[in-house]
């Protein structure tokens, strides 16, 4: 039995793309096979740990709970997309540079989506506000204590750009 | 990890969506797909057929019905959690709505997963089926016969199993409102904020009536009546008819203790949710 294929247009980092993928692609390997966008990485595939999140139309998402067919037309955001038009990293990247935010890197793509979008909502979060905001990403290896740090001081780098 | 190969339909009005169901016998509705993507991932379920809803137009409403005895808000198959959440109406007209979606899961899941596909999912682990069943909330399907509306009472019929046919999409969902000088709460104990509770509790206190719903104790939505039961004795009184379940989570005497600690704390805090609405 040969699979259907759907003819798929999406935005992502304002970029369109046609591809065609069959029904049962999930979001995260499009991005990763389909479009060679690695940077969004995939660790339970079952929406618990965060490592696929991605924005779709501003929104953080779970890449690895969507079909790519479900996002037909919809504008998408990875973290390749984050760093500022010049090429140089964005706040939020800035940020886990500075503040040693990340280790091994894994969940990093994750919580950057997920930061960046939380704080377009919130750009002044109290210290529990910064917390929560990570609340459902998982990391392994840095304890979170340094992500936290981090989100303070993307808000920071943001409110004096 | 991959889900097996499935017919897709995109479909873009409730008739398109009801007839690709009546045309498959092995067809699911595909929502927000936050339950439903990791069952396929995990080979757990595999449908031949799956009908997208999210391109019909018209389903993410909120919507007060002032005109309706109790004055409740309705709930579109594809408001997403955090549309509700969000909403002021919901929070004014009945807050438990409010109150157990903040325990929903992550805002990443509630950004995608939908409250009305929570209700047919019927996870008894889940927040939203004991509070429709608390409230006596009900859901409209529809299907090859037309429209009809299931109370919460016939919603549920087993673990993981609800009354909807497997050729009815859920519309909408419909929490009455809460009745002046009435109190409600939730609380739940979960492993960490965001997992599914190990027990929650969510509570109605309208005049002497107490009504309180757990959710994970049984394998359905429980609602037990505590009116006219003597604060100290809410726990075990609960408990008399409730029948806790053993499972990879937590033993049934575990359960049980949850039980007792929270059906207290929680009928405390809608009474005095009910006086602070009293007195404003
Ligand atoms: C990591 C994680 C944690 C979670 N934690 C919680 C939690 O703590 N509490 C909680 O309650 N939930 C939790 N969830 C589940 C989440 O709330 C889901 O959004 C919800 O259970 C299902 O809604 P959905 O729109 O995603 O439905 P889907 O996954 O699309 O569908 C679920 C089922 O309902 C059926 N269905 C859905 N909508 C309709 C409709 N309109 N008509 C007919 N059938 C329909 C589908 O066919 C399918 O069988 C969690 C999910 C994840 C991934
Ligand atoms: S890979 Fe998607 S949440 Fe873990
Ligand atoms: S840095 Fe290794 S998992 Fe987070």
């Amino acid at each position: 039995m040969s699979e259907e294929l759907h003819d798929l247009r999406v935005t992502v980092n304002g970029a369109t793309h046609d591809i065609r993928v069959p029904a049962r692609r999930l979001l995260s390997d499009a991005l990763r096979h389909d479009l060679g966008l690695t940077g969004t990485h995939v660790g339970c595939e079952h929406g618990v740990c965060g490592a696929c999140t991605i924005l779709v139309d501003g929104a953080p998402t779970r890449a690895c709970l969507m079909f790519a067919v479900s996002a037909q037309g919809a504008e998408i955001t990875t973290v390749e997309g984050l760093t500022n038009a010049d090429g140089s990293l964005g706040p939020v990247q800035q940020a886990f540079a500075e503040c040693h935010g990340l280790q091994c890197g894994f969940c990093t793509p994750g919580f950057l989506t997920t930061i960046t979008a939380g704080l377009r909502d919130n750009p002044r979060p109290t210290h529990e506000e910064a917390r929560d905001m990570v609340a459902g990403n998982l990391c392994r290896c840095t304890g979170y204590q340094n992500i936290v740090k981090a989100v303070e001081r993307a808000a920071e780098i943001q409110a004096n750009a | 990890m991959k889900p097996a190969p499935f017919d897709y339909r995109r479909p873009e009005t409730v008739a398109e969506a009801v007839a690709a169901l009546a045309g498959e016998p092995n067809a699911k509705v595909l929502a927000g797909g936050q339950s439903l993507v990791p069952l396929l991932s995990m080979r757990l379920a595999a449908p031949a057929m799956l009908v997208d809803i999210n391109a019909i137009p018209g389903l993410d409403t909120i919507a007060v019905e002032s005109d309706d005895r109790d004055g409740g808000v309705r709930v579109g198959a594809l408001a997403r959690h955090s549309a509700v959440l969000a909403s002021d109406d919901v929070r004014r007209v009945q807050p438990l709505v409010t109150m157990a979606l903040s325990h929903v899961a992550h805002a990443t899941i509630r950004n995608r997963g939908t409250t009305v596909g929570s209700l047919v999912h019927a996870d008894a682990a889940a927040e939203m089926p004991v509070v429709l069943t608390l409230l006596g909330g009900s859901v409209d399907v529809e299907g090859p016969g037309g429209r009809r509306t299931i109370p919460a009472s016939e919603l549920y019929v087993g673990p993981l199993e609800s009354s909807v046919g497997h050729d009815e999409v859920a519309v909408s969902a419909y929490f009455p409102g809460l009745a002046p000088g009435a109190g409600v709460a939730f609380e739940e104990i979960a492993r960490r904020h965001g997992d599914y509770a190990l027990v929650g509790a969510a509570a109605l206190v309208d005049g002497e009536t107490v009504r309180v719903g757990y959710l994970s104790v049984s394998d359905v939505p429980a609602v037990v009546d505590l009116t006219g039961v003597a604060d100290a004795d809410l726990g075990e009184a609960a408990l008399a008819q409730l029948e806790p379940l053993d499972d990879i989570h937590a033993t049934a005497d575990y359960r049980a203790q949850l039980v007792r600690v929270l059906t207290g704390r929680v009928v405390r805090s809608a009474r005095q949710h009910a006086q602070r609405e009293g007195a404003q």
